[in-house]
This record gives structure tokens, sequence and C-alpha cells, in this order.
């Protein structure tokens, strides 16, 4: 298969700079851009092209960029994109690998989202454990400035942009594109009521688009090669190809660019190399932490967004994570729980009070307290924690995905852990 | 007068260097208390964590109640508002690295430091405190010293890492 986002990273990738990049067709697709297509043509081009964000919603991308005002509709003033690095939903580790060794595919990327979008201001946020990838960027953003490919009047266009690194100070909710929005304006990174969308007022009340680093990784094939191109990659109905990863206790744990639509089966057994030996795979989250589970029955399905979401679960970020038949699925849960209790910004009752609420439940099992009752418990914290409109974002909603599906396909471990507590310790009040 | 004088010996707090810096900022946000962060940042680079002088020092400069930059500090786990030690450990938990063993290596770390969570060596070398998910999944166990990535930790790693601190006096 033709590779396109990593088509600069080797399998023992080094860092690559502006020469390599541009030896490689980089930035043909700015100039191409720049010379011969309007804003207008490049929207068109995205919207053909089906993208959808890689960040874990699944989004399509022209769609999103469609809400922006522009020309007259837009009141004067800045236009700001944003390129979400904040990579930290647990399991997932395919940002760092396009930003480390091939900065300059997501400056380029950013840039003609830009110019589509009439932004001229761009940020990366990035997480601040990332150092490696701040360090590159940066380099890669100065080389750009030095080639005119970023400042004023890129390539003797009208267009200019100014582009920076924003280091963020921690925090998982900052990945929430209302919360990171307020994390760049210096505030707690409490999530925003919506509407307004960031569309339309965002970073300090300006249209603002934020948007994935795989999901701008792919702009620039998409400009310089076409929309009809970009859709023939996939295997399925999904367009493009995909950074997927496994981690867990399989052979060879890892991240490949592969075809949108590629079995399950292939990326774990193939690529993965399949379970250590003596494990059996029990189980797995198809894109980080906070997708529902699936197991060996779902190995077949295509990874495309709709059929992964019409199992019961979501794409995510692509990125896999694997339950062995030796792990168990409680203490699996409720290492999740306990991150996204931790991670809750407190703002809305039901994550702030019913993730630690969760939590206790679970550690109550896991740590054998537990009851028969705590199950149903767990249910109905599964119903109106995991509620879509009964908080502001979707972190509480999240946190319930991989809980209730764990529910639905391990309840037989949730109940030998209550069964193994004795009956002395079933008499006891909690706390006691 | 008396609060004039206050102020003076706040703003000496923090370094020409430090407001000079936070200034450069200034110019990229509509109004000062758009910096909080970056500030904070800024004076946290320079001395490791963030004291109740620094922060009364910024909240000044930047025009907001102390309260209101308690606030961000606080809320943000890269600010530290305790002194760390010359290198913060942060300890990956998340759920690949847990699969793969996590809870052992912080055991062993903790073991060869002689620290739990939150806590600073006795010679200053190292805090260590956990942090979600490093995305390093595909090499769990993980943690950062520092800057650096140290990844597929096992006994025999976490020795080697920190080998120059079990040979000082102190272990």
């Amino acid at each position: 298969m033709e590779r396109v986002l990593t088509r600069n990273i080797a399998d023992d990738p080094i860092p690559i700079n502006l020469a390599t990049y541009e030896a490689n067709e980089g930035y043909e697709g700015l100039k191409k851009a720049l010379t011969d297509l309007s804003p207008e043509d490049c929207e068109s081009i995205v919207k053909d092209s089906k993208l959808r964000g890689r960040g874990g919603a699944g989004f399509p991308t022209g769609m999103k960029w469609s809400f922006v005002p522009k020309g007259d509709a837009c009141t004067p003033g800045h236009k700001y994109l944003v390129c979400n690095a904040d990579e930290m939903e647990p399991g997932t580790f395919k940002d760092r690998l396009l930003m480390e060794f091939d900065p300059h595919q997501l400056i380029e990327g950013m840039i003609l989202s830009a110019y589509t979008l009439g932004a001229d201001i761009a940020y990366i946020f990035i997480r601040g454990e990332y150092v490696v990838s701040i360090e590159r960027l940066r380099e890669a953003i100065a080389e750009c400035y030095e080639k005119n490919y970023l400042g004023k009047n890129i390539l003797g266009s009208e267009f200019s942009l100014e582009m920076y690194v924003h280091p963020s100070a921690g925090r998982y909710i900052c990945g929430e594109e209302t919360a990171l929005i307020n994390a760049l304006e210096g505030k707690r990174a409490n999530p925003r009521a919506k509407p307004p969308f960031p569309q339309v007022s965002g970073l300090w009340g300006r249209p603002t688009i934020v948007n994935n680093v795989e999901t701008l990784c792919n702009i620039p094939h998409i400009i310089h090669r076409g929309a009809d191109w970009f859709r023939t990659l996939g295997r399925g109905e999904d367009s493009g190809t995909k950074l997927f990863g496994v981690s867990g206790k399989v052979k060879n744990p890892g991240c490949w660019e592969l075809p949108m639509g590629t079995p399950v089966r292939e990326i774990i057994e193939d690529c993965a190399g399949g379970m250590l030996p003596g494990l059996k795979l029990k189980g797995f989250l198809p894109g980080g932490g906070s997708t529902d589970f699936l197991t060996s029955d779902h190995l077949d399905l295509a990874m495309d967004y709709n059929v992964i979401g019409a199992a019961g679960s979501r794409m995510g970020t692509g990125t896999m994570i694997i339950l062995d038949d030796q792990t168990c699925p409680v203490g699996m849960v409720l290492n999740l729980i306990r991150f996204f209790a931790q991670e809750s910004c407190g703002f809305c009752t039901p994550c702030r009070d019913g993730l630690p609420w969760t939590r206790q439940v679970l550690e109550d099992i896991y740590n054998g307290r537990g009851r028969k009752e705590d199950l149903e418990t767990l249910a109905y914290q599964v119903k109106y924690i995991g509620g879509i409109g009964n908080t502001h974002c979707a972190l509480a909603p999240g946190a319930m995905e991989p809980l209730q599906s764990a529910l639905k396909y391990f309840y037989s471990d949730f109940e030998k852990l209550i069964e193994r507590n004795s009956g002395q310790q079933q008499n006891v009040a909690r706390g006691q | 007068m008396m609060e004039a004088l206050i102020q003076t010996d706040l703003a000496s707090v923090l370094t020409n260097e430090e407001t000079a810096a936070i200034d450069a900022e200034l110019e990229h946000v509509p109004y000062k208390s758009g910096a909080a962060i970056d500030a904070l940042k800024i004076v946290q680079s320079k001395r490791g964590w963030i004291s109740d002088e620094c922060l009364t020092a910024i909240s000044k400069h930047l025009e907001m109640s102390v309260d209101e930059l308690e606030g961000i500090a606080t809320f943000y786990n890269l600010i530290y508002r305790k002194p760390v030690g010359e290198k913060v450990i942060l300890f990956c938990d998340s759920v690949s690295c847990w699969i793969c063993g996590c809870e052992d290596a912080k055991e062993k770390v903790s073991k060869v430091l002689n620290i739990g969570y939150g806590e600073t060596t006795a010679d200053n070398k190292y805090t260590l405190l956990p942090v979600p998910c490093l995305g390093a999944c595909d090499r769990a166990p993980v943690m950062m010293v520092g800057d650096e990535l140290i990844t597929n930790l096992d006994d025999a790693k976490i020795e080697a890492t920190f080998s120059q601190s079990l040979l000082s006096e102190d272990y």
C-alpha cells in the first residue's frame, strides 16, 4: 500500500529537515494552492475528499470548516487556526510520531488550512511532555520563516500567517477543543457551553478552528493530489489512510499507517504479531481509553467510523488497547475510571462527583469488598454520568464507555470478584 | 504609603529577565491575565516551582487577583506549587502501562529512590509524580526523568537510570 502520512518516516525513523521534506514533494501543495487555487477551491477539495477528523470524534473536516464565517460574513479582526497536539487519550501514541519525525508535513497542512479558512494566526497547542516534538516543530517553523512559507505575503501572495508553538501546562481536559481555547487564553481549562461554537466565537471571541495533528497532516496530500485520489485510498467507506496502533501484551506493539477500513484482525495479528505466548485476546478498546470494549467476535470488522460505531464502540483515535485473558477487566476499567475521575475539570456535577463515586465502587469490587448491589449502582452511574447532555463536554460520557461495555461483555468477571467476598464482609457496611 | 512599599517589594521578587519574558508574552494577548499560564511557566522554568511570593508578584504584574491566579496555577499538573527536586520524574500510570506492569515498576522506582508519589529524594535530585498517558504505549511501561523519556521499564533499566543516585552516600 502507498504510504502517505508516513512516506518520510522509515521503520527506523530519523527526523527530517526542510530540504529533505521539499525533495519529496514537500510544500508542492502549498505552491499549487497559492498559485492556482482560491480558498473556496481548497475548501471544496477537502469537502470532496470526505476526510474525517482524526482526533477521535470523526467529524467531517470540510463541514467543520464550512461553519467559519468568511468574506463579508466575517467581522474584521483575527481568525485563528489551532492544531490540537495535546495527545493524552490513554493508549494513544500516533501524533507524537508525526510531529517528531516529519514536522514540516504538519506545518504545511496548517498553512494550507489557514489559507483556506482565512486565518492569520496559527497555534500548535502541544502537551508539555512532548519536549522532542516541541523542539523539532520550533526548528521547522524557523526554517519556514526563512523560506517565506510563513510570515508576511507568503511566496509573494496576499496571504500572511504567523505560527506559534504553545506548550501546555498539563491536564487531559485541554484536548477538548473549548477547554483548549480557555487554556490558550490563560484560564482554567473548563470546557465551554456550546453554542456558540468555536468556529464562530472561539479564541478571544474570534472565529477559531481546532483540528487534530493527523487531520492536518492529510491536508497537503489532499490539496496536492486531489480528492478523488484520496477517496481511493480507503478499503471501505471511509477515505484516506490512518495511523493505527496496538498496545498491551502483544508480540510487536507499535503504530502503522494503513488504509481506512483495514480489518482489526490484520492490525492485531499481522502488524502487532498477535498475542504474547500463552495469552489469549479477551477484548480490546478500538481507539483509546474512552471507547467501548469489543471482543474476539469483532476481529473481522473494518476500522471504519460507521462500522465500529454500528458494533457499539467508536473508532476514536484508532490506537487499540488489548485486554488479554490474564489481565483483570475490572482492574483495567478501574485504572481508566481513576484516570477520568482525576482529570475531570470539576465543573459539571455528574463528572466531578459521579466519577469518584464510580471509582469507589470499582475499588471496592476489585479489592474484595464488593456487594451484589454494586452492579446495579454501576448500571445507574452509566446511565446518568454517561447521559449525553448532562455535562458540558464528553469526558464523563467517554469515561462510561469502557465501563458500560465491560459490564456487557465481562459481567461474570465482576460477579466472580464479588462472590469471592466473604459473607462476613458483606454484612459490614462500607467504610467500617 | 505602606501599600506602595509592599507592592515594590513584591515586584522585586521577579527578576528583570523574568519580567521581560512575561512582557514579551503580553504582546500576543488582548489583556494581561491572558498571559497567566505563560507567566507561571516562565517563572517556574528558572526556579523549579511557584512560591507564594512569586504567585503574588505575578498576579500584581498581570493585574489579576492572587486567588484567580492560584486557581489557574493549581489547575495544571505541570505547574508546581511546592518545591521539587532537580528533576521531576513523571511516571505514567495509565492503562497500557498498567497492563504492562507499571505498578511493579513504580514500586521499584520508589524502592531505589526511597520516595513515594509527591516526595523528593533526600539529596533533592528527584521528585516522583504520576502523569497521564505519555503517548509511548508501544514501549510501555514508561516514565520521563526530566526531559528524557525512558521506555520499556524493568528492574535493570530503572537501576541503570538512577545508578548515580544509588552510588551517592544517601542510598
